[in-house]
């Protein structure tokens, strides 16, 4: 099939970037979007040009590298799916991709399409952890789990920290990054001694690294590729309370 | 004598005490030498790499108080490619009542790595595979758990015991993000200075002694000296020699090779484990292949059709017409059978022109029977995210229509040398997790990566490091014109990369690299083929220094120059595992040659001749590379031919 891009082109973080439109010829349906770019890229530098500069590594939907606005949709039009594990055949031949990067003040475009996303780590660095020394761990089975705790724990632990919410939030809040991860620890046992820090200590730091409210626009959740869900924010809400009138 | 390699001197000392192999560790930890608190913090360690073990070697190391520096090229510690692993992480901790023990575990492991392994390291490993468990439980790690809320355990690729850990299809990654939180604690305590989007490009060695690296800021192009006491290379496989494989994009062969060329020997290059249940290619725009946990085959049953060319679609094919070929020729382990021997039973079947799906490159995986004996429901709860994720990917729906599967590269169980204490032959470098070559032999049992991984990093170094640290700090290097020498090679080595300015792709010299390592390198190897290889290879590195055109320059964001020092590196790394192929004149685990193989087709291994592991020399002037063997003693695992039959 044949395609046109228009793609978001931004020498640094210092330059303003412009879209650019370019012909894709020949791509096959089952080529993933990131292929497409690649065969893009192998032109571009044969014409002398510029290659498209993009986040990716794992290419397997699991490792968040990869982050990128398609057709004004974080990760693209498929739902539940990563940009790597995007694939051709969900567009036609004609069609006209936009493709640009996460816009949010705490994810400084770096270059093209690639964004610095470190202020997600500072939010972790705040709470997102179980203090633990390596050494001092009991007997895994000193304390059971309630298989219904453990399930919605790992469900809440599959969030692979893309940024998606953030891009797609009105603004640009990283609220539903910072739910999953107090409900993935505040719900084992394990995580009850810092559930309350936790919680006060990343939205702090959530607060602190640029990024805005949460107005429960819903946005992060429809576009989340791990189908994170909204609930989780009404439950770091509940956390937040509790924890606030405990203090 | 040979022309490819020479021979040198055997390695003498492994550093493995000796004595009953249960006590083994305790003693080495108690006679390790140990540093006082308060100077821990003057000490620095670099650890390059944030995946399973440098993660935890970085959390653990700076939780002890060492001062810690640790260098990633994403852009954070958490997207580090253990993420991907998916199917668990063995244990001993027999919560079966199966039967399971530290014994068997190690056991196995050494047999499974087809008596290629060292058996003090494989003890140990399985010895702190259970203290892994309860520190990922301690974390927070959301195992799957029975309705007691009991950890749930699961059988895996090959093992008769159910000793293997998992958290849906995602283990790899709910254990990286809890080594990742635990580097977070550290990194929000000072205690480790995090550098992502940074490479490490060449190793500093001052005295002898390991003594830092330099690194460029992947972002600005700024490149840096980096000073420590010790350095930790935790920086992965090199599975991407074959540019088609299971890593992913970023996976690199570059600090260990560095590392390399300065002196650090590289041990059983060839040894690649070929995963059997991989999506197949679909077209030349291919860029990686993406892995089934093999978990699937518990439940999956492998099939192709039994007559030569038959094109029907596969629910048109009777039950009498479908040869179930693993269940066949290996009826006692059937669908389980350990990865080397699935993946060569699939070429085989798919050589015999019986493949299916394009190119004939494929076989099935039928879920069929499970849904009829399980139900839908309990087939996706056990493995709803793959199934997705395999129609993603192809398209098809394999609830409704068989999955297709083909080997893919997924794993090196070569790498740098190292000795029971994890220190390569350069004083003052560790080498963890599947950068180096210890533990698995010529062959990695399923879920044991992530064992080692964590085993090395939480457990291992933390206990080794130790012993060499309590003689420092060492002197300040700033001055030393070892540094300068090391950052003038880097840099020359860019500016040559940019100013080449051919004709030809990195990528296209990749992937052309990538065909003749899995043509004469891969499942199957041979005396001509790898000879004919090592000329392809060496051909090929010489026009890519002649032809490769690098578009930008150093001082910026530049990912074709990042890619071009990587490829570079593979061309000499690919010779290497070549020139190893070649001298391993027998099969063993993962490497199969052709010549050495019984009447029946199985792999013929020589332990009179080659019970020994490989560890190569660099050869400094461009010559060859010089072997030298440790040999491998069997005190507690005896020898035996591995049948699954």
């Amino acid at each position: 099939m044949d395609i046109q891009v228009r793609v978001w082109r931004q020498p640094s973080s210092e330059d303003s970037g412009r879209m650019v439109t370019y012909d894709v010829k020949d791509i096959s349906p089952d080529a993933s979007f990131l292929e497409m770019l690649d065969v893009l890229n192998e032109k571009l530098i044969l014409d002398g040009d510029d290659p498209i500069a993009f986040d990716h590594d794992c290419r397997e939907g699991i490792c968040g590298m990869c982050s990128m606005v398609i057709d004004g949709v974080a990760h693209g039009p498929e739902r539940a799916t990563t940009t790597c594990q995007l694939h051709m055949r969900h567009f036609k031949d004609g069609d006209v991709i936009d493709v640009e990067p996460w816009r949010a003040a705490a994810f400084p475009v770096i270059k093209d399409l690639v964004v610095d996303r470190t202020a997600f780590d500072k939010i972790i660095q705040a709470g997102g952890y179980i203090t633990a020394p390596t050494g001092a761990a009991p007997e895994a089975h000193a304390t059971p789990v309630p298989k219904k705790d453990a399930d919605l724990a790992f469900e809440a632990a599959t969030c692979i920290g893309c940024g998606a919410c953030v891009a797609a939030c009105p603004n640009g809040s990283a609220m539903l990054f910072t739910a999953a991860k107090v409900a993935h620890l505040g719900l084992m046992p394990q995580g009850q001694p810092e559930r309350d820090t936790r919680v006060i200590d990343m939205l702090q730091a959530q607060d602190d690294a640029g990024f805005g409210g949460c107005t429960n626009a819903g946005e992060c959740t429809t576009v989340c590729p791990k189908g994170i869900p909204l609930t989780l924010i009404g439950r770091l809400n509940s956390d937040y309370r509790k924890a606030l009138r405990k203090k | 004598m040979s022309d490819y390699w020479n021979e040198g001197d055997p390695i003498a000392d492994t550093a493995a005490p000796d004595g009953p192999i249960e006590t083994r560790w305790e003693r080495r930890k108690f006679s390790a030498k140990l540093v006082n608190p308060a100077n821990r913090r003057k000490l620095t360690v670099i650890v390059v790499g944030t995946g399973l073990a440098g993660g935890s070697a970085a959390a653990t190391l700076a939780e002890a108080g060492y001062h810690v520096k640790s260098y990633c090229y994403q852009d954070s510690p958490r997207r580090a490619h253990s993420i991907a692993a998916q199917g668990g992480i063995n244990a001993a901790k027999n919560y079966r009542n199966d039967g399971d023990s530290i014994y068997r575990l190690f056991y196995d492991t050494v047999k499974g790595g087809d008596f290629r392994a060292r058996e003090s390291n494989v003890y140990r490993l399985a010895g702190v595979s259970v203290n892994i468990i309860d520190q990922c439980v301690a974390q927070g790690v959301p195992f799957a758990r029975e309705y007691g809320g009991l950890l749930d355990n699961r059988s895996f690729g090959g093992t008769q015991v159910s000793r293997t850990f998992y958290a849906r299809g995602q283990t790899g990654q709910q254990l990286l993000l809890g080594a990742y939180q635990a580097m977070e604690r550290q990194i929000g305590l000072g205690n480790i200075e995090m550098n992502a989007r940074h490479e490490m490009l060449e190793l500093i060695v001052v005295d002898g002694k390991a003594r830092g690296i330099v690194v460029r800021d992947m972002v600005t192009g700024e490149i840096t000296t980096e000073f420590a006491d010790a350095v930790v290379l935790a920086s992965g496989g090199y599975g991407n020699v074959f540019f088609l494989s299971t890593n992913a994009k970023g996976c690199n062969v570059t600090a260990s090779w560095r590392a390399h060329r300065k002196g650090a020997l590289f041990a059983n290059p060839c040894y690649t484990q070929i995963h059997p249940t991989c999506i197949p290619e679909s077209g030349t725009h291919q860029s990686k292949l993406t892995l089934m946990s093999e978990s699937l085959r518990n439940d999956g049953r492998v099939w192709v059709p039994l007559s030569v060319g038959d094109k029907r679609a596969p629910g048109d094919i009777p039950e009498d017409e479908r040869d179930y070929y693993l269940e066949r020729i290996y009826p006692a382990f059937g669908n389980l059978v350990p990865r080397d021997i699935a993946s060569r039973a699939a070429k085989n079947v798919c050589d015999e022109g019986r493949g299916v799906g394009p190119g004939g490159l494929g076989v099935y995986l039928d879920f069929a029977d499970a849904i009829g004996r399980l139900g839908r429901k309990a087939v996706e709860a056990k493995y709803g995210n793959l199934f997705e994720m395999y129609q993603r990917i192809t398209g098809e729906d394999p609830y409704e229509v068989p999955m297709r599967i083909y080997p893919a590269v997924h794993y090196t169980m070569g790498g740098l040398w190292v000795d029971y204490n994890l220190q390569s032959t350069i004083p003052g470098l560790f080498v963890i997790g599947e950068a180096n070559f210890s533990d698995h032999g010529a062959n990695r049992l399923g879920a044991s990566a992530l064992m080692q991984g964590l085993a090395d990093g939480y457990f291992v170094l933390p206990n080794t490091i130790n012993n060499y640290l309590a003689a420092g700090p060492f002197p300040d290097i700033s001055e030393n014109p070892a540094v300068a020498e090391a950052r003038a090679t880097v840099e020359e080595r860019i500016t040559k990369l940019l100013s080449i300015d051919g004709d030809r792709t990195v990528d296209s010299f990749h992937r052309e690299l990538g065909h003749i390592m899995w043509e004469y390198c891969g499942m199957e190897r041979t005396e001509e083929g790898l000879s004919k290889a090592i000329g392809l290879i060496r051909g090929l590195r010489d026009e890519f220094w002649q032809r490769v055109k690098v578009p930008g320059t150093g001082e910026q964001l530049n990912q074709n120059l990042e890619k071009a020092g990587r490829v570079a590196d593979f061309f000499e790394l690919a010779e290497l595992m070549c020139i190893d192929a070649l001298h391993r004149r027998e099969s063993c685990g993962g490497h199969f040659r052709a010549e050495s193989q019984t009447a029946d087709g199985e792999a013929l291994r020589h332990d009179d001749q080659f019970s020994y592991v490989a560890a190569w020399e660099y050869a400094t002037d461009g010559g060859k590379p010089t072997l030298h063997k440790e040999q491998l003693e069997f005190e507690y695992v005896h020898p035996s031919t591995r049948s699954y039959k």
